[in-house]
């Protein structure tokens, strides 16, 4: 079972006098196999919430459960996917992919397969030796994404995974995201600036304002999925759908509201 | 110095922004060389000086010769050079193997970065030769005296290096390797000494080149073979041939081990896209 559960999270950065509030009582479950997606303008902590479910970063106030235990430190059951890739620059693609599996003591040839399946799920065959700084922004992903799934991790969280990469690629590896979470289910918790990307990757959208960090709205997206029938679908066609542009414009007034604290801050 | 500044930049010449070609920078080389040996022959034969105490270059050369076929104070020149080599070489693994450690560590665990941090300020500004006298009290003429010297001349480059590069290792890859389950002996071999490695190893580059100057404090008080001795005992001697032989041998393996080195440390950055 891979379920977040966040109750009753407060986060205070500073004094009480002088400090300010990061967070204010998010109250919050992900579903097992779940695909969550958390959008928000800058500063409203949906990092910070995110890092709380990978034992990274630690709530002034409340509790965080993944699986029904309490989170007290980062582990390999909850892979994380960082913004800057965070490879490790002195290991190759090989080794940066197999480095969970091997800091578990799996056996060499066990790593050697499995790390082979995902070079291959991820189209990486012939880069296997190659160093992080020798591949493009978008092969670099790709890295980090298999070093995270190859973990068969019950929870994959995931930082803006696409934030640093240009359009086209982000397209691409939005696809291919899709592809694999249809493989290989998990409960994912997806922060990003992108609204788009939101509504067509996540089972459901949760809208933060700021100032303080707090939950607006949840959106159920995957009814209208259904409904729509856009399963499968290429991003750009999707983007036209009367229901994809009506979830679109509905999370953009309510990021633009007064409610937000940060119009257009994206 | 004179090599730091010669490949720090070679835009000496002109303003800052337009680069000397090559050939320009190996002319304007050769003619520094050829100045100086110009100047030294000129005075030496000039007899401003006792040519005793001040021999020409190809004197000093002929004597190079002398001393690589024939032992002079029990030895060759060039096992005299591998004795310092070899005693260099113990003082300072002992210097890195136990500096390069505690920097890491200090750089990784706070508490004991704020036990050692003043101890080793406050120790560090004594010179490597300050060190001679209690060395000869503690080792006499045993091998443990020059092995302190050496030790104490490269340790705090070693320390501050490794510290420096723990410190600055990207939190984002210590946070990367804790999600995927390492365990902090796993961190400290996978990402803090990778992640620190270019500090490092220039670290070891400058503590090689101390650990080396401090080896002619540490040989005066050792009996026995090494190119200090083999300079002091040609002070004792009257030979200032001999003595400059002496400083020829320091300076070109120093040199060597600094070339060494900076290979080391460019193949390491270009390896890692860390330049």
């Amino acid at each position: 079972m891979g379920d977040i559960v966040f109750s009753g999270i407060t986060k205070r950065f500073g004094d009480q006098q002088a400090g300010f509030l990061a967070l204010d009582r998010i109250d919050l479950k992900v579903e097992d196999r779940e695909f969550v997606a958390v959008v928000g303008p800058s500063g409203c902590g949906k990092t910070t919430l995110m890092r709380m479910a990978a034992g990274l970063d630690f709530p002034t106030t409340g509790t965080v459960t993944v699986g029904g235990r309490d989170v007290e430190r980062p582990g390999p059951d909850r892979s994380v996917v960082f913004q800057q890739f965070a490879l490790l620059p002195w290991k190759t693609v090989r080794q940066n992919i197999g480095f969970g599996l091997m800091c578990k003591g799996t056996p060499r040839t066990e790593i050697d397969a499995q790390v082979a399946r995902y070079v291959e799920l991820m189209s990486l065959q012939g880069h296997e030796e190659s160093f992080p700084h020798m591949l493009s922004g978008g092969m670099q992903q790709r890295v980090a994404i298999a070093r995270a799934y190859v973990m068969q991790p019950e929870v994959l969280l995931m930082d803006e995974p696409f934030g640093a990469l240009d359009a086209q690629t982000r397209i691409i590896m939005q696809e291919e995201l899709i592809q694999l979470a249809r493989r290989n289910p998990r409960t994912v918790m997806f922060i990003t600036h992108g609204v788009e990307e939101a509504v067509y990757l996540a089972d459901r959208v949760v809208v933060m304002g700021k100032r303080p960090g707090r939950l607006l709205e949840i959106m159920d997206i995957k009814p209208h999925r259904q409904s729509g029938n856009w399963e499968g679908m290429p991003i750009e066609e999707v983007m036209d759908l009367p229901v994809f542009v009506h979830l679109r414009s509905h999370i953009w007034r309510l990021l633009k509201s007064k409610d937000a604290g940060g119009a257009g801050d994206h | 110095m004179a090599t730091s500044r010669m490949t720090r930049d070679r835009n000496f010449l002109g303003p800052s922004g337009t680069t000397v070609p090559a050939w320009q920078f190996w002319l304007l080389s050769t003619l520094g060389v050829v100045l100086l040996f110009g100047v030294w022959t000129a005075v030496a034969l000039s007899g401003l000086m006792p040519r005793r105490f001040l021999p020409t270059p190809l004197e000093v050369l002929d004597r190079l010769q002398i001393l690589i076929v024939t032992p002079f104070a029990g030895f060759t020149f060039h096992q005299h050079m591998l004795a310092s080599i070899s005693r260099f070489l113990m003082g300072w693994a002992i210097a890195v193997g136990i500096g390069i450690p505690l920097g890491l560590l200090m750089g990784w665990y706070r508490l004991l970065d704020e036990i050692v941090t003043p101890l080793f300020d406050a120790i560090r500004f004594v010179a490597p030769l300050a060190w001679v006298p209690l060395a000869a009290l503690w080792f006499g003429t045993g091998i443990g005296g020059p092995l302190l010297i050496i030790f104490v001349g490269s340790f705090a480059p070693c320390v501050i290096s490794a510290y420096r590069g723990a410190r600055l290792v990207d939190r984002r890859f210590v946070e990367a390797a804790q999600t995927l389950g390492a365990s902090g002996p796993q961190i400290m071999r996978h990402v803090l000494i990778p992640g620190a490695f270019p500090s490092i190893i220039a670290g070891l580059r400058v503590s090689a080149g101390l650990g080396w100057q401090s080896l002619v404090g540490s040989e005066l008080i050792v009996v026995g073979a090494g190119l200090g001795y083999l300079m002091v005992q040609g002070q004792a001697n009257l030979s200032t041939a001999t003595v400059m032989c002496g400083m020829l041998g320091i300076g070109l393996v120093g040199f060597l081990i600094d070339v060494l080195l900076r290979a080391a440390e460019r193949g390491v950055n270009r390896r890692w896209g860390m330049t």
